[in-house]
């Protein structure tokens, strides 16, 4: 109950996008249309779900006072992390190159933006300030990401319907994403406030 | 009708002259008689029900609700005081009391919904487009009977401009307009639209104590009407007086969250809640005249069976399953399942508004997709979710951001098994 809960959690109540606002830049770019949104949100799936442990691993065993080195290097958490994500990527890039090169190529420039995707800083970041342990970090990740991709394929799917619409010039493209957005964040409070391990 | 349509034609503005008095004109023109513009060329399909009397019938089929949610207004409100205590007692006062409340409501709602509608036909150069009286028309219903008008008018201006004009005005907009007006007053005034005091209209809290409000203008006209027609009059109730010791003013969702079904049961008999003599919502309370809505809906057409069953069985089975989760008989998990669709606005919202056909899915497997996650995702709030009394307004607007996505993958693979069969 208690990883079902985190699961929830991070995939709707907590979500990265529309609670937190965080991946904004590839959410709102790469969502024109479902298709590279979908593929985008696997590989964000990804790459939250394999960084997320591993920083965890660094965190606890590198960088902690109880370490290997046995002194506070918590101010190198920021840089490292960005390595690990930053390679990540990278090995992510090279073995969709390697193994599915159609997908590679319709992914184009915005599989290594992943890098700079503040949702998989923010939920290391998010990991190391709540405390999780290795198995929170794994299914925090998984689930994060699992919001994310969630946010970004419904978004695509409004912006392609309303493709037709008579928007005012002014709001077309970005403008009317951001409404959107904060529509879906106003529809995504429902279930803010669950929390399945307390006693009902 | 005859002489109405020649009086029509000859006040007809002129277009060049006064755009903004023709667009009016055309509105109201449109409004009783099909228009009389007809598109040339093409290929088009002809029928009677129009956009504009596609609305009509929805504002027709929620008629019941209003004559039953003003008469429930001033009944709530006179049984807190332990006045008239019967449903039909004091008839004329409760009926007074309920237009006094409901009317401002309904009045303020039109006023800043159309203004909003016509000045924006207007500059935009097309005809008026009455997707607000829908809409207008079940913002009253879904709102507690003493929220402040102000209030109102900002949801109301708040739902029309960013909800449906920015995406491109009536049949454009991604989430249910008056739903989207009810969230915006409960997320952004919360004390206000949360507690025990609101579902009554006229009760003051002073500490921990409910009092009655004072009386009003409207009040006073009816009182004299009444003193004439020899019939009793508000000033017989005294006005400030406490309320009855039986009152708790709970809504029966409010009662099942802390003391389940039994705690319930206790205050409110079943044929109480079924026939709707509860605190609530304005429209919400009365299951038998919501479905005859619903029955003039299914029947005209407007409303999609398969998402009103699939919202019901996705409900009733979301709460069967929470029964098996119940910690203790008196929790709200072991509410029976049939129970639940006692208490709050499901009905209201399977009717009207999760049958929206702008913001529903529109392909047919995708309506059973979203009206059975409608159903699941309003119980799961409504029993799980502390923050929020019910689920059914969320669950929706929730839904209403998924739909276009399931149309895709609907369509998708329809395509797809297609394609394989060619």
């Amino acid at each position: 109950m208690e990883t079902f809960n985190l699961f929830l959690k991070a995939a709707f109540i907590e979500n990265m996008v529309l609670a937190y606002f965080l991946g904004m830049c590839s959410y709102l770019a790469v969502s024109k249309t479902i298709k590279t949104a979908f593929g985008l949100g696997l590989a964000v799936i990804f790459v939250l779900g394999i960084t997320m442990p591993i920083n965890w691993v660094i965190n606890e065993y590198l960088l902690s006072d109880t370490g290997v080195f046995g002194t506070d290097l918590t101010f190198l958490r920021f840089i490292l992390f960005i390595a690990v994500i930053a390679s990540m990527v990278q090995l992510v890039e090279m073995a969709i190159e390697k193994f599915s090169p159609a997908l590679y190529n319709s992914l184009g420039i915005f599989l290594p933006l992943i890098t700079v995707n503040c949702a998989i800083l923010g939920g290391s970041l998010f990991m190391v300030s709540r405390e999780y342990n290795f198995g929170d970090s794994v299914v925090f990740g998984l689930g994060s990401g699992f919001g994310w991709f969630l946010a970004i394929i419904a978004i695509a799917a409004i912006r392609e319907k309303i493709r037709y619409s008579n928007v005012p010039p002014a709001l077309r493209g970005l403008g009317m994403a951001f409404i959107i957005t904060g529509l879906m964040g106003l529809a995504f409070m429902s279930l803010m406030g669950i929390d399945l391990t307390k006693p009902m | 009708m005859k002489p109405l349509l020649n009086f029509l034609e000859k006040i007809e503005p002129d277009k060049k002259k006064s755009p903004f008095l023709h667009t009016l004109f055309d509105g109201f023109h449109t409004f009783l008689f099909a228009p009389k513009s007809v598109t040339k060329g093409g290929v088009h399909v002809r029928d009677g029900m129009d956009l504009k009397r596609t609305m009509i019938m929805v504002v027709l089929a929620m008629q019941l609700c209003y004559v039953f949610g003003t008469y429930n207004i001033g009944h709530q409100h006179f049984v807190a005081l332990g006045e008239y205590t019967g449903f039909l007692e004091g008839f004329h006062l409760k009926l007074a009391h309920g237009l006094i409340k409901l009317l401002p409501i309904f009045i303020v709602a039109h006023v800043v919904g159309l203004g909003i509608e016509f000045w924006y036909a207007a500059k935009k150069g097309h005809p008026i487009e009455e997707g607000f009286l829908v809409s207008g028309a079940l913002i009253p219903l879904l709102m507690p009977p003493d929220l402040p008008l102000w209030m109102l008018a900002v949801a109301v201006a708040f739902a029309v401009i960013i909800g449906k004009e920015a995406f491109g005005g009536t049949g454009m907009n991604i989430l249910n307009i008056a739903l989207l007006a009810r969230v915006f007053v409960f997320f952004a005034y919360p004390t206000e639209i949360s507690g025990d005091e609101v579902w009554i209209s006229n009760i003051v809290k002073e500490g921990t104590e409910f009092y009655g409000g004072a009386y009003g203008m409207g009040h006073s006209i009816f009182d004299t009407i009444f003193g004439w027609m020899g019939l009793d009059t508000f000033s017989a109730v005294e006005a400030g007086q406490k309320v009855a010791d039986t009152y708790s003013g709970a809504t029966p969702l409010a009662l099942a969250k802390s003391g389940g079904w039994g705690a319930v049961t206790e205050v409110y008999s079943t044929s109480q809640m079924f026939w709707g003599s509860i605190p609530g919502s304005i429209g919400e309370t009365s299951k038998p005249f919501i479905l005859i809505g619903a029955a003039i809906l299914l029947i005209t057409g407007i409303a999609s069976w398969r998402i009103m069953l699939s919202m019901f069985i996705g409900a009733a089975l979301t709460a069967m399953m929470l029964n098996g989760f119940a910690p203790s008989a008196d929790s709200f998990l072991a509410v029976p399942w049939w129970g639940q669709f006692y208490m709050g606005s499901f009905f209201f919202a399977m009717a009207f508004m999760a049958t929206d056909p702008v913001t529903a899915a529109s392909t047919n497997t995708g309506k059973w997709i979203y009206g059975f996650m409608i159903g699941f995702v309003g119980m799961v709030v409504r029993v799980l979710n502390p923050a929020y009394p019910e689920g059914w307004m969320l669950a929706i607007l929730f839904m209403n951001v998924f739909a276009p996505l399931i149309d895709h993958y609907v369509l998708e693979a329809n395509m797809k098994k297609r394609l394989a069969r060619a």
